[in-house]
């Protein structure tokens, strides 16, 4: 059974293990440091889809079909999907797996959405209600532009503290038996909604720190553990104005980041050539690299235990006109490869 | 968190790189510099040709809106754009590309409601206060002569 332990953590009994995972991208994902990582890169950003939403579902689907292709014969297929995207509504998950025949839970977590669906997906397995659950989450640069910004023609010049949405998906199906080896999730963590008063729609990286910031340092305090227990503390997509702020305000809280964080959205653009100012963000962005790079590390060994917080900023395009500010929020999950961390 | 609203604002400021006003501003004279020289060329021109003055301004920005439209459909507007900033959004080219982009993007949504619908969806508000300060200063103008000024 799931069980509480300090204030907000969740501590899975029986962790739940990913079972499989497959990470996609676009072509500008492709021309980063990351690119060879990924299970399938895409050429034509519209997929050969008549719209930019019909090309981000197509993402979502691609994600799901190619991790199931994965699976080991001895681990069932996935029962249900938690899923989730950008788009008003969620319409590009719930077009995505329409025709599935699944059971289907949409969730919206902003950028946040791959931790988000992953401890929804992991609470899931272990209490029993499914034998395997896939979370699945993207976001693509076209629909994240004319929803939120401008259009994609549109002449401007972007803020050194904006960031790029990444048009990328990632999909992990969890198992309760996966078999030896695989990365488990063992804790989860839902995140509480700072707000601190950032306005800037062109920061988002200064929106959510804060809430990076509180998640970590309460699941650090809830389960008694420094950053050092740790080989990775994964954040999403702060990029680098937002990783900066985040490791300065938890230092402030006494916790050293230093040697052990890192930002998906630093990571998936070469900051010096790619032109994208402060790093990625979308909710494709931790999506991608966790469900590739990182799970792939983890299964090599470079990582036995990561905590991963995906950090999203809970804004819409009205909020914004209106001049409120941005609340952010940041879930997080502990995923183990190795031993088990012995916490309180 | 333990950080105030106001200190936190404080450190997002410090933590934020600046624009690079200089190269900006440089870029953005030589850019609109250069779109300006090359118009003024194309009106001499037409006016060697035989056009008058008016006629020859009305052409010179009939191309230049055209000539914006174009760019933007083949996606190279907004490259330019990116490094010239206001250089290509203060002349009329950058009123063009407002019109143009929307209405480009939109057509996904059908041509009534998404093109014709979305068109004027940057543009709308210079559109507005553009008329709107017209009426007003020609209200001012047609007292001040009415007065005998």
């Amino acid at each position: 059974m799931a069980q509480r332990i300090g204030a907000h953590t969740v501590r899975l009994e029986r962790p739940p293990s990913v079972a499989a995972h497959a990470g996609l991208a676009g072509k500008k994902e492709r021309e980063g440091p990351l690119g060879a990582c990924f299970d399938k890169t895409f050429e034509d950003a519209r997929f050969g889809k008549k719209t930019w939403e019909q090309a981000e579902q197509t993402l979502l689907q691609n994600a799901l079909t190619l991790a199931a292709g994965k699976l080991p014969r001895t681990c069932p297929q996935p029962e249900a999907i938690f899923a989730g995207d950008l788009q008003n509504q969620c319409t590009a998950s719930s077009f995505a797996f329409k025709e599935s025949g699944l059971p289907f839970c949409g969730l919206y977590g902003a950028c946040s959405t791959m931790a988000l669906t992953l401890a929804m997906a992991a609470l899931s397995v272990e209490a029993g209600a499914f034998r395997a659950a896939a979370a699945v989450t993207g976001s693509h640069f076209c629909t994240a532009e004319r929803q939120f910004r401008k259009p994609l023609e549109y002449g401007g010049q972007r803020a050194p503290t904006a960031q790029w949405t990444v048009t990328g998906a990632g999909a992990a199906i969890l198992a309760a038996n996966g078999g030896p080896g695989n990365p488990r999730i063992t804790h989860l963590h839902f995140g509480t909604i700072t707000d601190l008063g950032v306005t800037d729609g062109a920061n988002m990286g200064a929106a959510m720190a804060p809430a990076a910031a509180r998640t970590i340092a309460d699941l650090l305090r809830d389960t008694d553990t420094t950053p050092r227990d740790y080989d990775l503390i994964l954040t999403g997509d702060l990029g680098f104005v937002g990783g900066a702020l985040l490791r300065e305000l938890l230092r402030r809280e006494g916790f050293d980041l230093t040697e052990t964080h890192n930002d998906c959205g630093m990571m998936i653009y070469d900051r010096e050539k790619q032109d994208v100012h402060a790093g990625g963000s979308g909710c494709g962005c931790s999506a991608s690299v966790l469900c590739s790079h990182i799970f792939d590390e983890m299964r090599r060994g470079r990582y036995r235990r990561i905590l991963f917080a995906a950090t999203g900023a809970l804004l819409s395009a009205t909020s914004a006109l209106q001049g409120a500010s941005i609340p952010g929020i940041a879930h997080a999950v502990v995923i183990e490869s190795g031993e088990r961390m012995t916490d309180r | 968190m333990a950080i105030s609203k106001e200190d936190y604002a404080a450190l997002a400021r410090r933590y934020a790189p600046p624009s690079p006003l200089w190269k900006d501003c440089a870029a953005a004279f030589l850019c609109g510099g250069t779109i300006c020289a090359l118009s003024q060329l194309a009106l001499a021109l037409l006016q060697q040709a035989g056009a008058d003055e008016e006629t020859g301004r009305l052409l010179v920005m009939i191309g230049l809106i055209a000539g914006t439209a174009v760019c933007t459909a083949l996606g190279v507007f907004d490259k330019l754009a990116k490094h010239a900033g206001a250089g290509t959004a203060v002349p009329i080219t950058g009123f063009a590309n407002a019109v143009v982009s929307p209405a480009l993007e939109s057509k996904s949504e059908g041509f009534v409601l998404g093109t014709a619908a979305q068109m004027f969806s940057i543009a709308g508000p210079v559109i507005v206060f553009g008329c709107g300060s017209a009426a007003v200063w020609g209200l001012v103008y047609f007292l001040w002569k009415k007065a005998g000024g």
